[in-house]
């Protein structure tokens, strides 16, 4: 009687847990449909696009509604530069914060410093862009640009990135706007991780009398290089994506220039901005062939940083 | 993902134990919650499925006095006008997928895409667009621009506050030795539309290099999103000349141009002066009354004005539907105006809306043919 019991509660449970398997898997293979699905209608949606343009699309510095010749250049090269003056800027000050907050910061100091950076990363974009542009843009064209100009911009072979209308509203300001967005994410993950050392490593490094710097350089950081690394792939897919913040203070000009301080366009500032009163079926598939070159970036940038990561794994513990 | 494994790990388990911590709390709030969202989707439903009411979809520009009226409206008949506006194209495109009952646009649908698609057109009101600028020691209204110099400064080919094509018709107005910057929309936008056609119209070059549109390639200057964009960046930049509705030019006093109009009198931007330029408008009901106003004759007339319109499928579906969406409007007409001129639009002359009433009872039919407007 028992073992029939048993028996009977065996194989519910067998089958729960087929039915726990069946799900878990499902959801798995959900993402995966999911992608392809994504991936299949922006294709499909920009065809006319590639059909037209071809390769030239990726070259064209050209954006014209009115004869409908369409190229993603200036968006591309616009998104490229902004999230690498972003990273430029995040990646160092984040450091410093994570370092600071676990390694010196008196203890104090650390739970009100930590929930300020939260709090900074829990703002919703549109601040910021406003921000930017009533506030950060207007100093920034009275003050800095001015100074970049007289300073960076007679400096020969440099120069010609750093002179332009003092305006405000920039490629540049574009990037400083989203190095500010960033920091809050890259340094909170830098944080948790450099928290997750364990105590003994660093103790027996000052132990044998290492200074703080070599501490963090040769304890800390080869610990967590995963997590570091993924911190800022997070900074820097928020940076590539990164939409309202970014419109309000780029200066959505369709022009190539060599100048950090001329305006330009980002991809999603110009889907943003372009594709509610985009009519013609061309106008509309060059924004979605955007959209989809933006991912192609995104996922580019995740496979580089994959690969970083695979040949440094490669090479631990050989001689240091 | 497996990049930050450790990470999202430490942070989830971080956010379960407050979870937990404010368990009871959580669970009341989480009821009030979930009661309210219930009671605000059955008040929606309700709402929804009124069996009279409109929806329509499309222009920015037209919103506020559109959902004026149909507070108004609604107060006075019982029945609802819903519009969501979600811009000129996205208007066209829900009415072509007959989401809608009726779609609205900036900038008119030509007599070949009103044939094609179905549908007839109809103007709602007129408003200005006005050039303005930021421009120290020169006071509003004071500066003076011909149609060559407004469009050289688009073009790129005036790059001076001081130039002495812009000096010839301000004499006696201290013109500062500035470099000038251009901003436009950034969005496609109606107000664009307006703004280029009439570029176009007085300028060979600008109709030759640029043309008309909601969008086009402009040769120079930044640009702003939408009318609040481009008046953020004008008065942040000294020296900045852009182009906005003249309705948020007027609630955000900025400073704005004179304009030398067809007659070759220097006018500013007002009422009257749009009025004047709708006064002598050729509206014709067969082409869809598409007409851009620009560079319109009469001494008085401001030369860049437009007007907003309606769009409508000449053969309704649902007769019921179609007919409150020109019960609507017919009442707009009658009982509209001075909402329209209180929110800064122009209302359209009384033979403008005449025309349009026939043109309904010419074009618009049930399907089985009969006119739908009597």
């Amino acid at each position: 009687m028992s073992g029939f019991l048993q028996e009977a509660r065996l194989k519910r449970q067998v089958w729960l847990d087929m039915l726990f398997r069946g799900m878990t898997r499902a959801s798995a293979f959900g993402v995966l449909v999911l992608l392809a699905a994504i991936i299949g209608s922006l294709v499909i949606g920009s065809m006319p696009a590639i059909q037209a343009f071809g390769f030239n699309f990726l070259i064209n510095d050209s954006w014209n509604p009115v004869t409908e010749n369409f190229g993603a250049l200036v968006p591309i090269v616009g998104t490229l530069v902004t999230s690498g003056i972003a990273l430029l800027i995040a990646i160092p000050v984040s450091f410093g914060i994570a370092i600071f907050l676990t390694e010196l910061s008196p203890q104090a100091l650390r739970r009100p410093l930590g929930i300020a950076i939260e709090l900074l990363a829990g703002i919703p974009s549109i601040i910021y862009g406003m921000w930017g542009l009533f506030v950060f843009a207007p100093l920034f064209a009275e003050h800095i640009e001015p100074w970049i100009n007289d300073h960076l911009g007679t400096i020969p072979m440099i120069g010609a990135f750093f002179s332009g209308p003092p305006m405000g509203i920039s490629i540049l300001t574009a990037g400083i706007i989203l190095a500010i967005m960033v920091i809050p994410f890259i340094a909170s993950v830098m944080r948790d991780v450099f928290e997750v050392v364990p105590a003994m490593l660093k103790e027996s490094a000052y132990g044998v009398g290492a200074t703080t710097w070599e501490v963090v350089t040769k304890v800390v950081l080869p610990y967590t290089r995963i997590g570091v690394v993924g911190g800022i792939m997070l900074g820097l897919g928020r940076a590539l994506g990164e939409t309202m913040a970014v419109t309000f203070v780029i200066g959505n000009a369709h022009k190539l220039s060599m100048s950090l301080l001329e305006p330009g366009n980002s991809i999603a500032s110009a889907l943003a901005n372009e594709f509610t009163e985009a009519d013609g079926e061309l106008y509309t598939a060059s924004l979605i062939e955007l959209g989809l070159i933006l991912f192609f970036i995104t996922f580019v940038v995740l496979s580089i940083a994959r690969y970083m990561l695979y040949q440094l794994s490669k090479q631990e513990g050989k001689a240091s | 993902m497996h990049l930050l494994n450790g990470t999202f790990g430490s942070f989830g388990i971080a956010k379960l134990q407050h979870i937990q911590l404010n368990g009871d709390r959580m669970n009341i709030k989480l009821k009030q919650i979930v009661v309210g969202i219930a009671a605000a989707s059955a008040m929606a439903f309700t709402a929804a499925s009124h069996a009279t009411d409109i929806t329509g979809a499309g222009a920015t520009f037209p919103y506020p006095v559109y959902a004026k009226w149909a507070e108004a409206y609604k107060a006075q008949t019982g029945v609802g006008m819903n519009y969501q506006s979600i811009g000129s194209g996205g208007g066209i495109k829900q009415i072509k997928a007959k989401t809608v009952d009726f779609g609205a646009t900036d900038a008119p649908l030509n007599a070949n895409e009103l044939g094609m698609a179905g549908l007839t057109q109809f103007p709602t009101v007129v408003g200005g667009v006005v050039p303005v600028l930021n421009l120290e020691g020169v006071a509003a209204g004071q500066l003076k621009l011909t149609s060559e110099t407004l469009a050289d400064i688009f073009l790129g080919k005036i790059t001076q506050w001081n130039d002495p094509k812009i000096a010839a018709d301000n004499k006696g107005v201290n013109l500062p030795n500035q470099t000038i910057t251009v901003v436009h929309r950034a969005d496609g936008s109606g107000t664009t539309h307006i703004f280029t056609t009439y570029l176009a119209e007085v300028s060979t070059e600008w109709r030759r290099n640029v043309g008309a549109n909601k969008a086009v390639q402009w040769p120079v200057g930044t640009g702003g999103k939408g009318n609040e964009g481009v008046a953020a960046n004008v008065k942040n930049m000294k020296g900045a000349i852009g182009y906005v509705e003249y309705a948020y030019a007027l609630q955000n006093k900025m400073s704005y141009a004179q304009l030398k109009n067809r007659d070759g009198n220097f006018t500013s931007p007002s009422d009257i002066s749009f009025k004047a330029a709708a006064a002598s408008a050729k509206w014709k009901a067969e082409e869809g009354f598409a007409e851009v106003l620009v560079n319109q004759p009469g001494k008085d007339s401001w030369p860049i004005v437009g007007a907003t319109f309606i769009l409508v499928y000449k053969t309704q579906d649902k007769a019921e539907s179609g007919k409150e969406v020109l019960k609507f409007f017919d009442w707009a007409y009658a009982n509209g105006d001075k909402m329209a001129s209180d929110l800064d639009y122009v209302p359209l002359p009384e033979n403008v809306t005449a025309m349009i009433r026939k043109s309904w009872k010419d074009q618009v039919k049930d399907s089985k043919g009969h006119a739908l407007w009597k």
